[in-house]
């Protein structure tokens, strides 16, 4: 029986018991952790998620199931106050005793407190823990009830920027402070400093570089900080991330070595001057250096557990510090050696002020070996740049490419396939998992998919920057199995949406519960539900009235379901293009049932605020005047945008409001895997912002040229040429071809543009199929849509005239009174839901 | 916020004292919901067909306070028959009201149904 006592409960005490655990096989052991914060191990990588809304249990690494069920007690909130080497015991501070036969300290770090006059005053706190972060919560909440606002954080680090996005996001206006002349000091150079400086400042957060605190001011709670240069920065709250300070007490006290400015001195087997006694994480003073990063913690871990159980991994020599982050929205990345500057080595920089992009690779001067880099605004190069540097793998010809991209026309990554890297190279670095164990596990039948392998390997579980090159591996492993990696729709469907699509259109069901029946398990749920409806909708143009059960609730009502629970009714406005009556009946209807009016971003009039009930009562008096459903409520065609065209424009070269409106009235009400957008403009200068639509039209000498798979929303993407200078009568054909083709074969609520980003063979590909017809599917699919157009039948007219539908329509079953939840504020000589406190 | 939300708990069958008629089975639609009013109170019923079972919780989602189970759509998750949020797809088990995300605290009073003859009855306790 092997005694182990583990003084620490952090992330990589935690992930000691982990690995001792499954180390040990036979070897009979008992393991007991002590913790001297109130809860399990957290993941402390991620605290700042904590001020996004999840919890401390979100946040927690294990459940107490899994220490009983290891064998592991478990302390929590009990300190130990010394070690006695030559007994082998411990003793905690409630008088309690413990024998070991070896004794690891995980005590981590604590915040490093400048000795700054003051920092004791109220309203100063440091980053740590999540106690932490709920005591600047509260103060917070606090002091802005006073009306302050402003809130420093001292220290421009990883950390200290993490925490100037958690006092931003708590409604404050943060002033990050940093002692040195730049932004991360130990990671960027002044370039991309500047660079990730001018992209925080754009958020309004105040950077004041070269600035040491002479003291805090205030009487009882901090009002300012003064600095070296007598300057005072007026703040009402401050955060202290200025680094972190090992956790030695215990080893200090316990007579064990420590080093000049603290730390544990560990050798390479995690040992300290005692034998018995093992330091890891942040507590370990290793090469002279405290690691403050997750990865090496966790090998330390390692290496520990298996010395503890006569294993031979030793720590090795050099730590990578490389780390990838997104902060406050900007992505920073680092890695090998970012600052290295002498004769042997090329520094190439690329800077790119507009986008806010700088990148730095250091390079040998033979342009062999890639020795480290640094990348400010976009590190999508990241995980290749990091294994080729880690793999020391041969660099292309130009090495420029490998930041800037193959400029010869040619698409792909400098890396090639991440199937080309050696089996040795290591793909998470916070578990320390290689490209081969991942291919393995998959090739040995362990694993059958990508969450297998992130269960069996823990690759992608610390900090999650692997996640893209671990599921591109598990992609490619599978497809050399002659397996297809399947986005299943969800648990009652083992299919994807194309093969669902294709599943009911040679079955002819009409039907969700014959479709799942056939070919899925359970009942169905909110996920694929609108899947299958939307597919027959797609197939047989069936309107939402149809499958009112498997429809999500804008399609059952037929209406935009908003706030409190009312809806809003957006008539159809093709083109944007209205009478002066037909805006007088919208006014009216508006003024009647009291409805909030705006005008949408797509040239339509939204109506808000009205009750179930009053649905039927308004589209009656719409529809009487012309109107027809806008469809604002389905995945489906919205609006086609237009300017106003050659018909008043002095610009214009083409009927841009024409064309608009007849697209639009060939192409509405069709059902898509996502909601579609589209634009026409009559010249270059682009007012209807055709570029930024599922598709768009521009007016050019000789005629059209055709934009596809643009989109706003949270990722905004401008469209891409398609085709140029041709005629109506080929934009038709070009749009029928390419609107079916990504209903047939999108994923559900996939854009156009995310839709063709993950289309193999790209625009390149697509060119063949909607214009050469490579497929030779063109004839079907536009057949396809020339149905879909010919079938057009507005679903609101189909409900008044069948009062069998209108039973939908009420808020009760047993009474016909509206919903009395439903209360109104005034907003702006109009109205809005009122908010519950 | 508080107040609407008290008013709501769950009875367990063996406790109902009141059982309200909520009106005639071909009144609710199948495998979907419809809401009643009982005092002040607005129950979601839902005629799972599907199951062949018939359930009923409070149509108030403690997510957002909005008035809407009732207009959510039905399902299951391993099993468990459900109901989802249609405001923001928070989904809750119709057997005994949890939160099937998880989330300890939004959790939904749920009512028990008896279909006698072809009419429909909420057990309520007041």
């Amino acid at each position: 029986m092997i005694r182990v006592i583990v003084v620490g409960n952090g992330m990589v005490g935690y992930k000691f018991c982990e690995k001792f655990i499954a180390k040990s096989g036979q070897e009979k052991y008992q393991i007991t952790v002590f913790g001297e914060e109130p809860r399990r191990a957290y993941d402390r990588v991620h605290l700042s998620e904590y001020f996004g809304g999840k919890t401390a249990d979100d946040l927690s690494m294990s459940t107490s199931e899994w220490y009983a069920e290891n064998n592991i007690t478990l302390n929590t909130s009990e300190l130990i106050t010394d070690i006695n080497r030559t007994e082998k015991t411990i003793h905690t501070h409630l008088e309690k005793t413990h024998t070991y036969d070896y004794l690891v300290l995980a005590t981590g770090s604590s915040a490093f407190v400048p000795p700054i006059d003051g920092v004791e005053k109220e309203g100063v706190f440091v980053y740590r823990t999540i106690e932490d972060l709920d005591a600047i919560m509260a103060y917070a909440k606090k002091i802005k009830q006073k009306g302050a606002t402003e809130a420093a954080v001292l220290g421009g680090g990883l950390l200290g920027l993490e925490a100037a996005k958690a006092v931003r996001d708590l409604g404050l206006n943060p002033h990050v402070v940093e002692f040195a002349p730049r932004l991360m000091p130990r990671q960027l150079d002044k370039g991309a400093s500047d660079m990730l400086q001018s992209k925080i400042e754009e958020l309004n957060i105040g950077i004041h570089l070269n600035k040491a605190t002479q003291y805090i001011d205030g009487k009882e709670c901090i009002t300012g900080m003064m600095f070296a240069d007598d300057e005072l920065l007026k703040v009402d709250m401050l955060v202290i991330s200025a680094g972190i300070k090992p956790r030695d007490e215990l080893a200090r006290v316990s007579g064990l070595e420590v080093g000049l400015r603290g730390g544990v001195v560990v050798n390479n087997q995690m040992q300290t001057s005692d034998p018995s006694i093992y330091a890891i994480g942040e507590v370990a003073l290793y090469n002279q250096n405290i690691y403050g990063l997750v990865a090496p913690g966790y090998e330390m871990a390692d290496v520990a557990a298996e010395q503890i159980l006569n294993g031979s991994k030793t720590m090795r020599e050099t730590i990578d510090m490389s780390t990838q982050l997104k902060l406050i929205g900007v992505e920073v990345a680092s890695f090998g050696d970012p600052f290295i500057e002498n004769n042997d080595v090329t520094a190439i920089i690329y800077e790119n002020k507009l986008s806010g992009v700088y990148k730095r690779i250091n390079v040998t001067k033979d342009s062999k070996t890639l020795l480290g880099g640094i990348l400010v605004g976009d590190s999508s190069d990241y995980n290749s740049l990091f294994q080729i540097y880690s793999n020391a793998m041969a660099l292309p010809k130009n090495p420029e490419d490998l930041i800037l991209g193959s400029r010869d026309g040619s698409e792909g990554s400098s890396l090639g396939s991440v199937m080309d890297l050696p089996d040795t190279a290591v793909i998470c670095s916070c578990e320390n998992v290689t490209k081969g164990s991942i291919c393995c596990s998959l090739l040995d039948e362990t694993c059958s998919s990508f969450s297998d392998v992130v269960k069996h390997t823990k690759a992608t579980s610390g900090c999650g920057g692997c996640k893209p090159m671990v599921y591109d591996l598990v992609k490619a492993t599978q497809k050399s199995l002659g397996k297809e990696v399947k986005e299943v729709i969800c648990e009652h469907f083992a299919y994807t949406r194309q093969e669902l699509f294709d599943l009911v259109k040679i079955n002819k069901y009409e039907n969700f519960y014959d479709v799942i029946d056939h070919h899925g398990k359970g009942d169905g749920c909110e996920v694929c539900k609108p899947v299958v409806a939307s597919i027959f909708s797609s197939i047989y143009n069936d309107t939402a009235n149809k499958h009112v059960t498997t429809q999500d609730t804008n399609d059952r009502f037929l209406a935009n379901i908003q706030r409190n629970g009312t809806y809003s009714v957006v008539p159809r406005v093709a083109g944007g293009e209205i009478t002066a009556e037909k805006l007088i009946v919208i006014g009216e209807v508006a003024k009647q049932f009291d409805l909030y009016t705006k005008i949408t971003g797509a040239q339509r009039v939204d109506l808000f605020g009205a009750h179930l009930n009053d649905l039927p009562k308004i589209w009656k008096i719409l529809i009487d005047n012309g109107f027809e459903s806008g469809h604002a409520y389905g995945k489906s065609l919205r609006a086609v945008k237009s300017c106003v065209g050659n018909a008043w424009c002095r610009y214009g070269m083409d009927d841009s409001a024409g064309f608009a409106i007849e697209l639009e009235n060939r192409y509405k009400g069709i059902r898509s895997p996502h909601k579609l957008k589209g634009g026409v403009s009559a010249c270059i200068r682009e007012c209807a912002e055709a570029r930024g639509k599922d598709f768009g039209l521009i007016a050019v000498e000789g005629g059209w040229n055709l934009y596809i798979a643009g989109n706003g929303g949270a990722n905004p993407k401008h469209a891409v040429l398609l085709a140029e200078k041709i005629d109506k009568e080929t934009v038709i054909k070009y749009m029928d071809r390419f609107l079916m083709y990504y209903i047939r074969t999108a994923g559900p609520l996939i854009r156009t543009s995310t839709w063709l980003e993950k289309l193999d063979g790209g625009l390149e590909y697509l060119k063949e199929v909607i214009i050469e017809d490579s497929l030779g599917i063109c004839e079907t699919l536009e057949a396809e849509m020339q149905t879909l157009v010919n079938t057009f039948e507005c679903e609101w007219k189909q409900v008044l005239e069948k009062p069998r539908l209108l039973k939908r329509f009420s808020h009760f079953v047993n009474s016909e009174e509206k919903d009395d939840n439903v209360v109104f504020v005034p907003l702006r000589d109009q109205k809005a839901p009122k908010a519950w406190s | 916020m508080e107040e609407i939300l008290s008013q709501y708990e769950t009875v367990h069958p063996n406790d109902a004292t009141i059982w309200f008629k909520a009106g005639k089975v071909e009144d609710f639609p199948t495998n979907r919901g419809g809401c009643i009013k009982y005092k002040n109170k607005q129950i979601a019923i839902f005629n799972f067909t599907r199951r062949n079972e018939w359930y009923a919780c409070q149509n108030a989602c403690p997510h957002k306070m909005e008035m809407v189970l009732a207009r959510g759509m039905t399902g299951s998750a391993d099993d468990i028959p459900k109901i989802a949020c249609p405001m923001h797809k928070k989904t809750f088990s119709l057997v005994d009201g949890s939160n099937l995300n998880g989330d300890d605290d939004l959790k939904i009073a749920t009512y028990p149904v008896k279909v006698v003859e072809d009419e429909v009855f909420v057990g309520f306790v007041d």
